[in-house]
């Protein structure tokens, strides 16, 4: 009996402090599993700064922050790909108000490859990777690869195409990205975060698709930048809008959303793969937090925009040592004034 | 839950004479109602389970009607959606892994029950308890590194050159497929075959074997022609459980069936499953049609548990008759 009091103590006791530590103004967010390495850090030294301020952000996918944030039951989303008019539509007839796409940092996709014999860094123009993914280039030593790459000894051997087979935002870039250079691509698949592929396998996750390219000769596969950084995986360059061969990187990456930011929308709904700039990686794109642009609670708003402000300035610091690429300068100076418009 | 009330009465005519009271006092109806409950439950999960999927999946349902089941189209860019490549996917695997672990799983259970000495029984059974709490992830990462690369350097060259013309052995390996993902299932299923059937096959009264024995027969007869046949109907229920957790097995198999949406004859080739298809792109759906066809899908894969059950039992009443009949 006395054990069991004492039991019972330590549980209340727990619980008690797990309210504890809850107490002081907790913000809810779901979405997106990409920045979610970054969004936690930021969460977590924004709190050690404004210790009354808590967030709890769910990566259940970029689908599910969108829902969640339709359905009102999170303060903000988090998405690969911007909303689109069904959904922003959706939002305001069920929350009465807009919603604000603010980008975060930046992401991109690579092509990865394991060919027997073959060690060099190959090139890909556009017509190759959507070539190669539609399935009408089927052999590694096909004009439209050997092309761009004299000098390398290309195999006679059959393509095999790998892609993700979970619904992902790195699919979504990649499918953007094929759907903007090539006509056909856009008609016969598409872009999206799972896609009707023509040719290939399916394998679940950056570390799947690049398992199976590892484990598979022959294979080309696409994987998130910082997922091929971390793990020193080889990728190839791509040919971009002006016709030089980027190879990805922080700066390449940075340098496609600065070239973009020209003709960039009010709501930075934009896509910015195949983005005009000689130094831009092609297969780049935002990441964005999803906020409304009315807030009914006071206090739960002030602490959304002082968090997006602090987010686009000092927050940025912590981008590079995670493997994402910052936002350039044009961009962060026109969302600090959308922070402003949040009522 | 419907069997259950009417055994009660035949208690005996001493329960039916004694007062409610009295039966609440001692406890008896108390522990009725109790397990009873218990067993509604399962019931009440059920339907609520169909109930709820019947409801999210209105849409493709209005939409497609039963063209769903017969479409061979995945694509959630067009908001064109098929389960039949699923359902294929989801059938050979299974097909595949109760072929390969079956005879595997009964007889190593026949070996642990019948023929080894316990004291080595009780050991391996303690490895295969231990087999069977594997997480499902661990066998597909298994599945990854070393059956997906002994399938492409073994397994299809020893099966391709001399039964190419065959068409469920032909065409391209790529590591993955239906085959790879049938074998990991099996691995999967082995360790709860031969767990339930041993027990099953320990439980049968000793005076049938002494009895088999004492008529003459050698030790492997009155094992194979009479504790196998006593033990018969507890050895499909392994079979059934097996079933079941191969049907709904998910993170396995999406890591080594290629996750391609198609319906191709040879076992070489990538398929899908249902249960592969719902955990992959649930979470990234968006669109309420795309959203409730992954719903409809989850109804599919119920109704397919459901009927191939059904089946199952079926052949059990069939060939368990046939049996009395030989005996007769």
């Amino acid at each position: 009996m006395k054990r069991t009091a004492l039991l019972l103590a330590v549980v209340l006791f727990g619980c008690s402090l797990a309210v504890l530590a809850q107490s002081g103004l907790l913000i809810n967010g779901a979405g997106a599993t990409f920045p979610y390495p970054i969004y936690s850090k930021w969460f977590d030294v924004y709190h050690q700064k404004n210790s009354s301020i808590n967030f709890n952000y769910q990566s259940l996918g970029s689908g599910a922050g969108i829902r969640q944030i339709i359905e009102g039951t999170v303060d903000f989303g988090a998405t690969d790909g911007p909303m689109n008019d069904e959904q922003l539509k959706a939002f305001q007839d069920k929350r009465g108000t807009q919603i604000l796409h603010f980008p975060t940092v930046l992401g991109a996709d690579v092509p990865t490859y394991n060919i027997p014999g073959v060690s060099a860094s190959l090139n890909f123009t556009p017509e190759a990777l959507a070539g190669i993914f539609l399935g009408k280039i089927t052999k590694w030593n096909d004009p439209a690869i050997t092309g761009p790459n004299k000098g390398v000894n290309l195999p006679a051997n059959d393509i095999i195409v790998v892609h993700r087979s979970d619904g992902s935002g790195t699919t979504y870039i990649w499918t953007d990205y094929l759907s903007k250079v090539s006509e056909e691509w856009k008609n016969k698949v598409g872009k999206g975060t799972s896609v009707n592929w023509p040719v290939g396998l399916g394998a679940k996750g950056n570390e799947l698709v690049s398992g199976m390219v590892k484990g598979t000769p022959n294979s080309i596969g696409y994987v998130e930048l910082i997922y091929a950084a971390q793990n020193n995986i080889p990728y190839g360059t791509v040919k971009n809008s002006e016709g030089s061969f980027v190879k990805a990187d922080l700066a390449s990456v940075s340098a496609a959303a600065a070239g973009a930011s020209k003709d960039m929308p009010a709501d930075f709904r934009v896509s910015i793969t195949n983005a005009p700039g000689k130094t831009a990686y092609p297969i780049s794109s935002f990441t964005w937090l999803l906020v409304p642009e009315k807030i009914q609670d006071a206090k739960k708003r002030d602490a959304l925009k002082g968090f997006v402000k602090w987010m686009l300035t000092e927050g940025q610091g912590y981008a590079e040592a995670l493997s994402y690429a910052k936002l350039p300068k044009e961009v962060i100076a026109r969302e600090l004034k959308v922070v402003d418009s949040i009522q | 839950m419907a069997t259950a009330t009417p055994t009660l009465p035949s208690a005996g005519p001493v329960a039916g004479s004694r007062s409610f009271i009295s039966k609440l006092r001692e406890g008896d109806e108390i522990a009725r109602l109790v397990t009873f409950l218990f067993a509604a439950s399962v019931v009440l999960i059920t339907v609520l389970l169909v109930y709820e999927l019947w409801i999210n999946s209105a849409l493709p349902r209005h939409k497609f009607g039963l063209h769903f089941f017969v479409t061979e189209v995945w694509d959630p860019v067009m908001d064109q959606f098929g389960a039949l490549p699923f359902i294929y996917g989801t059938v050979v695997t299974s097909a595949v892994a109760l072929c390969l672990a079956v005879p595997l799983g009964i007889g190593a259970a026949i070996f642990l029950a019948e023929l080894a000495p316990p004291r080595v029984s009780d050991t391996l059974e303690f490895f295969i308890d231990l087999l069977a709490a594997v997480p499902s992830v661990i066998y597909g990462v298994l599945g990854v590194f070393i059956v997906v690369p002994l399938m492409r350097q073994v397994i299809y060259p020893a099966l391709n050159k001399p039964f190419g013309f065959l068409p469920i052995f032909k065409g391209p390996s790529y590591g993955v497929g239906f085959l790879t993902a049938g074998i990991v299932l099996a691995i999967m299923l082995i360790p709860y075959i031969i767990s339930v059937s041993r027990e099953v096959l320990l439980s049968v009264p000793r005076d049938q074997r002494e009895a088999a024995l004492a008529l003459g027969a050698t030790r492997w007869e009155s094992t194979w022609k009479v504790v196998v046949p006593f033990a018969k109907t507890g050895i499909m229920g392994s079979v059934f459980l097996a079933l079941a957790r191969a049907l709904g097995e998910t993170m396995a198999v999406t890591m080594v069936i290629g996750n391609t949406p198609q319906i191709a004859a040879s076992l070489f080739a990538p398929g899908y499953s249902i249960a592969a298809v719902i955990a992959n792109e649930f979470t990234e759906a968006t669109g309420e049609l795309y959203t409730q066809s992954l719903i409809a899908l989850g109804l599919v894969l119920f109704l397919l548990t459901f009927v191939l059950n059904g089946l199952a039992r079926l052949l059990i009443i069939v060939t368990t008759q046939k049996g009395s009949k030989v005996r007769a």
